[in-house]
């Protein structure tokens, strides 16, 4: 028997596959995020140093994680699309795109809020909170980028060599972050190492993680069944569809 | 972890308004873009129609 | 081919030539912002001699930044750019040569006249050699960078404040290293492994970005 690795690749019937696993995963996303949750409220214990407010964490390090997962995801796809000329990829890299910037700021949200409780000041110029603003501004210049350029072709390209781009300066970035902070900070100020994580943490944290993972895939599924209405609107199946929903 | 009481819950040992502002922010961020998919997808259908 | 790029090259020279008013803009801006610090943050000594190679550094990247919304767009405007795509030589190597062209009037001019300004910052000599060194690689790679983002943003509305905040982030690590340069012989550990760095950053910059540039251009082009 052989595999059509390209049956999904043409919108029309990807549409109703993406519609059931965002589905499937946002069941997934709500199960796992109360699991995380019970483990990072009623299972984990209060931290020595920080008290309650390391609670944070569970949200904080999983939506920076997915931050920067999201970007290399929606490079991929990019690259894909750059490579195949196929319309699905760059429909999928549009996607990605708000939910990464989402868990950036996420990620600086709650990051100056555990800043405040833990060091005093609403923001501290620490390597990775340094490195997660730029990325921040990567996100918003890749969907500046693509809202500036009228035609979806043009807009997925550009776009598409925008993020390769922006994914080869990620780690020049984080590398040359750590090192200005490394020379102008004397202590080394790291919000995520806890000198000794108890199991527990840790297990909230990677449950959460898959939380928001779940919840991406289907935030990002969904929006690319909308790219695909507002894209294919000519189409056959599009109106079909929208026949449909009425 | 036994909290003990509502009140410990929510007061989070005094850092309530960071842990809490944390949670609810992302919280109503998700929604919010949950909801702001779903106009999209109607207006998506209604340009169609 | 050679003889290609040299044409390029000298047409670009001499198109700056006739519109010197596009090369006294970005020098004029080097030396108002670089002007405005002081002005801005107190004139003690002291501080001044801290910040004057992070000063200098920003006000030539907002500088070149400037600069940069010229690279492609007057070619693009009367047809010439496709002229060039169509022709015989790679278009990465002409685009190198229009980004060389480019430095050379909107970065050289910068790294020459930061000695004088550096003198309104008390900047002492051996410094004063590391920052002028430093903006000598460091400017070649933002125009480089900035031949991407330029190439991407042809032709759009808006183009002038979108391509600064696409390249913006990019230009990060560039500006950590090179200001970063003077800081380190400031502190006595001595700029060598800041400037190898840029080195290296020209040689990878000067490698890829007039590919990913041209790659850019047929994108915005076609």
């Amino acid at each position: 028997m052989s595999i059509n690795w390209f049956k999904y690749s043409s919108p029309q019937t990807f549409f109703p596959l993406a519609g059931r696993l965002a589905l499937g995963f946002g069941a997934l996303a709500v199960l796992a995020c109360a699991a995380g949750l019970y483990l990072g409220f009623f299972v984990a214990p209060t931290d020595a140093q920080q008290g309650e407010s390391y609670r944070i964490i569970f949200i904080h390090v999983p939506a920076a994680w997915m931050s920067m997962f999201l970007y290399v995801v929606m490079a991929f796809w990019a690259g894909l699309g750059l490579a195949f000329n196929t319309r699905l990829s760059g429909m999928m890299a549009s996607a990605i795109a708000p939910t990464g910037a989402l868990f950036t700021f996420i990620a600086l949200w709650t990051g100056s809020l555990w800043g405040k409780p833990a060091w005093g000041t609403w923001w501290v110029w620490d390597a990775r909170l340094t490195s997660e603003l730029i990325l921040l501004f990567l996100y918003f210049g890749f969907m500046a980028l693509q809202a500036a350029i009228d035609d979806p072709r043009r807009a997925d390209k550009a776009g598409a060599l925008l993020a390769l781009v922006g994914v080869v300066n990620v780690p020049i970035i984080y590398f040359s972050v750590k090192w200005w902070n490394t020379l102008h900070q004397g202590a080394s100020v790291s919000l995520t190492k806890a000198p000794t994580m108890a199991a527990t943490m840790l297990a909230g944290m990677l449950v959460m993680s898959f939380a928001f993972w779940f919840y991406s895939i289907a935030a990002v599924l969904l929006r690319a069944r909308c790219i695909m209405l507002e894209r294919e609107r000519s189409s056959d199946w599009a109106a079909q569809y929208a026949r449909g929903a009425a | 972890m036994n909290w003990g009481s509502w009140e410990n819950f929510l007061a989070m040992g005094g850092y309530g308004l960071y842990v809490w502002g944390s949670y609810l922010v992302t919280l109503v961020l998700m929604v919010v873009e949950l909801g702001l998919l779903a106009r999209r997808k109607s207006n998506a259908i209604g340009r169609i129609r | 081919m050679v003889a290609a790029l040299r044409c390029v090259i000298v047409r670009d020279l001499r198109l700056a030539a006739r519109r010197s008013s596009d090369v006294m803009t970005v020098v004029l801006f080097f030396v108002i912002v670089v002007s405005l610090f002081p002005l801005g943050i107190g004139a003690e000594p002291k501080l001044l001699r801290t910040v004057a190679p992070g000063v200098l550094w920003v006000a030539a990247l907002l500088a070149s930044m400037l600069a940069l919304g010229r690279m492609f767009a007057a070619d693009h405007a009367d047809g010439t750019l496709e002229q060039m795509m169509l022709g015989a030589t790679p278009l990465g190597l002409v685009v190198a040569a229009r980004v060389f062209a480019h430095w050379l009037v909107s970065g050289l001019p910068l790294v020459l006249i930061s000695p004088v300004l550096a003198l309104q910052f008390d900047l002492s000599q051996e410094l004063l050699g590391v920052v002028v060194l430093s903006l000598a690689l460091g400017t070649p790679v933002l125009s480089l960078i900035g031949a991407i983002g330029a190439a991407l943003t042809l032709g759009l509305r808006g183009a002038g404040t979108l391509l600064s905040l696409l390249v913006l982030p990019l230009y990060v690590p560039v500006l950590i290293i090179g200001a970063g340069a003077a800081e380190a012989a400031a502190s006595g550990l001595g700029g060598h492994a800041q400037l190898l760095l840029l080195g290296a950053m020209l040689i990878f910059a000067g490698a890829f970005a007039p590919w990913a540039a041209a790659v850019a251009l047929r994108i915005s082009v076609e």
